[in-house]
């Protein structure tokens, strides 16, 4: 199901990554690494701590510049891609306003109007399950209620691709499993989304395919299901039996 | 001499409560210098030091450390430079600015915009490094970014306001160098206590002295109940 906001045939995917390489301080942070990330189910992004997950999310949001290889949007309206798309860190980056404040906010650096930004806002909150908070403070909320504006946030751009970095490493399970329903919502709602974490059973939980990077590599990736059942790699095979391999 | 000092105390105290109006007309002259001088730093010392922090040019730092030593600035020394800038041979004496409110204003003006400036900055800068990540991820220009910082640090851009005011509302050695201290024209509560105590009528002074002490108590409360809402509402 795909909202008619951004039908398939105009949108700004698949994104091309093709032998991308970061070079910080003559340290090789991410080395080769080649995918296509194409429209459908969360993509998640596996690996240990340190593994180049947040750097390789970011090179795909652009925010970081790669040292080598390319990171292209091949669909029709790739030129739109900076509009097109939206990011929710590991930490929330909350405005220091209300909660319906932060999302006008977005929508307005998005140059939408006013009148339609009313009636948006009032959707995403209640969408996302928000409604009650609506004119609390948002710096104020619970580390899980403050994720879900974030991604509430950041989903009333209706991006087209949603990248996530750890979107619950901070979290307890219950509001874990709250943002973890939201992604899921968000999801079938038609907006591709590139989530990383190393948590694996919420891998299990969330992903339709697996990108598992180690060490600054991309060791394997493909269908979730074969990866947590058997994976291709010594790296991959360690990381689901959950033995430290590093 | 210890009754000295309580009747004139009491004469203070009275001078205080049955609105004087000589005392209340210096009052009022202090509080408009101050608000002003205060008001137009605000309005550009906000400006450049979100500029300062946002911007990267050459010669950045040299500006940064020369806004700080600004924030020392002994009032005497800029009275005594707008003194000279001001004095019919010097290059404005032409506007007859000089042992005028306006002039005050001036003077007060620039003792207060490296304070707010550099405080602005240091605020501006601290929420930069917070939101720079989001702001890039949200594609915001430069207008936008510096207009969502000016917002997000509201409250404690306040406090440096205060900061700034409560500076100008008691220094005594610019506003007597370029207001000259004359009665009805550019008396002030710290130049008047000068003269008052000089010549004797510890009434006024003390009366002064006692509305001076109040002011900087008062600001000092808005600024602590400023932080304290903050931190409910905005963290």
């Amino acid at each position: 199901m795909r909202p008619e906001y951004f039908p398939t045939d105009v949108g700004i995917l698949p994104l091309a990554v093709r032998s991308l390489g970061l070079r910080l301080d003559s340290a090789d942070l991410l080395t080769d690494i080649s995918f296509e990330l194409a429209a459908g189910s969360p993509t998640v992004l596996l690996g240990a701590n340190g593994a180049g997950k947040t750097l390789l999310l970011k090179l795909c949001h652009g925010l970081l510049r790669p040292s080598t290889g390319e990171i292209r949007w091949t669909g029709v309206d790739a030129a739109n891609a900076t509009g097109r798309q939206a990011m929710v860190f590991q930490r929330p980056v909350l405005l220091r306003r209300s909660v319906a404040a932060n999302i006008d906010y977005a929508l307005a650096t998005r140059g939408t109007p006013r009148a339609e930004r009313r009636s948006r806002v009032a959707q995403v909150l209640d969408e996302t399950g928000l409604t009650p908070l609506a004119k609390r403070p948002a710096r104020v909320l619970s580390g899980g209620e403050q994720q879900r504006l974030a991604l509430a946030r950041a989903w009333a751009l209706t991006p087209e691709v949603l990248f996530m970095d750890e979107p619950t490493a901070n979290l307890d399970p219950a509001a874990t499993r709250s943002v973890e329903n939201l992604i899921r919502h968000i999801a079938a709602a038609g907006t591709k989304i590139m989530l990383s974490t190393h948590d694996l059973a919420q891998a299990q939980r969330l992903a339709g395919e697996v990108l598992f990077l180690h060490r600054g590599q991309l060791v394997e990736r493909g269908d979730a299901q074969k990866f947590f059942t058997e994976p291709a790699s010594d790296a991959g095979r360690a990381f689901v039996r959950g033995e430290l391999w590093w | 001499m210890m009754n000295e000092f309580t009747d004139a105390g009491h004469a203070a105290w009275r001078l205080v409560v049955s609105l004087d109006p000589t005392l209340a007309e210096i009052v009022y002259r202090s509080l408009m210098v101050s608000v002003i001088a205060v008001g137009l730093s605000a309005l550009v010392g906000f400006a450049v030091g979100a500029l300062l922090a946002v911007a990267r040019f050459p010669g950045r730092k040299f500006v940064v450390v020369l806004m700080n030593a600004g924030m020392g600035m002994p009032p005497v020394v800029i009275g005594l430079v707008v003194y000279l800038l001001l004095s019919r041979s010097g290059p404005f004496g032409g506007l007859g600015l000089l042992f005028t409110p306006t002039a005050m204003i001036i003077a007060q003006s620039l003792l207060v915009f490296p304070i707010i400036c550099s405080l602005s900055r240091q605020v501006i800068e601290d929420l930069l490094e917070e939101y720079a990540e989001q702001f890039r991820s949200f594609d915001l220009g430069v207008g936008q970014v510096l207009r969502t910082l000016l917002w997000e640090g509201r409250f404690r851009l306040l406090t440096a306001l205060l900061a700034g005011f409560g500076r100008a509302i008691a220094e005594v050695g610019a506003v007597l160098i370029v207001g000259g201290n004359i009665a009805h024209v550019t008396r002030v509560m710290t130049t008047a206590i000068a003269l008052e105590t000089a010549r004797g009528d510890l009434a006024l002074a003390l009366g002064l002295g006692l509305i001076l002490i109040t002011t900087a108590f008062a600001v000092n409360a808005a600024a602590y109940l400023i932080r304290d809402y903050a931190e409910r509402h905005a963290a």
